[in-house]
């Protein structure tokens, strides 16, 4: 790499060619989050009670639950998007930032399968 | 990690000199001047410059340029045209990142602070190191770039409207306010590109005769020198020439969208 001058510095490694998904994705995300949890919110307001077996009985239903998983993909995935660009923001050593862009990945992913997990505990189980 | 603490040399020391208002002087106006020596060793400070606004010009500049003609001739500072058409002047006045030279005393009220541009290497006193700047700049190669062969006795012309398309970006003159307001480059200044030079690189994608949009765009395509743009505005809010890099970043991003998407 030619760092020995400043444009060296500057080409560095070049361009990652890459970004644009990552710009589209959380656009996309954000779009969905706001439909969803729309969705969400007027649906809990619609019930008849908020007490733990109505709500149950709400969230069995595949027009309950399908929306669901798709709101926790959608919002893990936007966090996800979003906390990478913040801990590349901020974090600037190295070896740092990967532990910390590991971790984000393992949290975002363990969080959406368990809540997958659970609804589909509700919406299939017994 | 992030980076909390401040780099050697850089707290101000309380020792600035005071220089008062000369007897007699009506209408004073203190300059409180960042100060910052490479050769004493000593921490950077401010002094304190008292002027009779009665015998000084109306713009920031001809307060600084009074201040090292009359009463301290080591003040460094850059400056040329003093008309806001060479960017040699730009400076933090007063919190804001501008041109002394368009600034107008009168604007601002009390004590006029000035430091050198926010996150940048400093020289001296108010002179920032451009290098990496304009590296940056170059690195986007702002010239014309064609596959088709210059005609042979003509201009590569442009239709009226073709180069209506240029106004609002042609007018930069590179004197780096909006890029030193940007909080992504003062983080990320290494690899982030900022909102200057990204104005500059979509004054060729806009160009009707270039040719080299898609290797252009190619080489702004990454998380750091185009995507740490977070919209924050301060470019835009700051430019002393009115102009509008955040939009320009945003017709980039549009780009890259209408070719992946």
């Amino acid at each position: 790499m030619g760092n020995g001058t400043e444009l060296g510095r500057v080409r560095g490694l070049g361009s990652a060619k890459s970004g644009v998904h990552h710009w589209w994705m959380q656009r996309v995300t954000a779009v969905a989050n706001v439909a969803l949890l729309l969705w969400f919110v007027i649906s809990l307001v619609r019930l008849p009670g908020l007490d733990h077996a109505s709500v149950l009985l709400w969230l069995r239903q595949p027009v309950a639950a399908v929306p669901m998983l798709l709101l926790i993909a959608s919002v893990f995935w936007h966090l996800r998007l979003g906390f990478q660009v913040f801990i590349e923001d901020y974090v600037h050593d190295e070896g740092a930032k990967l532990l910390a862009l590991l971790a984000l990945n393992f949290y975002a992913l363990a969080g959406a399968a368990a809540g997958v997990f659970a609804v589909l505990k509700i919406a299939l189980g017994a | 990690m992030a980076e909390f603490s401040l780099p050697a040399n850089s707290v101000i020391s309380s020792k600035g000199k005071r220089y008062p208002a000369p007897a007699g002087a009506k209408n004073v106006r203190a300059f409180k001047i960042y100060r910052w020596n490479p050769d004493d060793g000593a921490n950077p400070r401010y002094d304190t410059y008292e002027l009779d606004l009665d015998q000084t010009g109306p713009m920031v500049l001809d307060a600084l340029i009074k201040i090292k003609g009359e009463i301290d001739p080591t003040l460094t500072f850059r400056r040329s045209c003093r008309e806001g058409i060479c960017g040699s002047c730009s400076m933090n006045i007063d919190g804001t990142n501008t041109l002394a030279c368009t600034q107008a005393i009168g604007d601002i009220k009390g004590e006029v602070q000035i430091t050198p541009l926010p996150h940048m290497e400093v020289i001296k006193d108010l002179v920032p190191d451009f290098k990496h700047f304009y590296a940056q700049y170059a690195s986007i190669k702002p010239w014309l770039q064609t596959v088709t062969p210059a005609p042979a006795n003509e201009e590569r012309l442009q239709s009226v409207e073709d180069r209506a398309k240029l106004d609002g970006m042609y007018e930069c003159i590179l004197c780096a306010c909006c890029s030193t307001s940007c909080p992504s480059y003062w983080w990320n200044s290494d690899k982030f590109l900022g909102p200057a030079v990204l104005l500059a690189a979509y004054r060729w994608l806009a160009d009707s005769r270039d040719e080299m949009t898609g290797e252009r765009l190619d080489a702004l395509e990454d998380p750091f020198r185009l995507y740490r743009c977070h919209t924050i505005m301060n470019c835009s809010n700051v430019c002393p020439k009115g102009l509008n890099p955040a939009h320009a970043i945003a017709e980039i991003k549009k780009m890259m969208v209408e070719r992946a998407v």
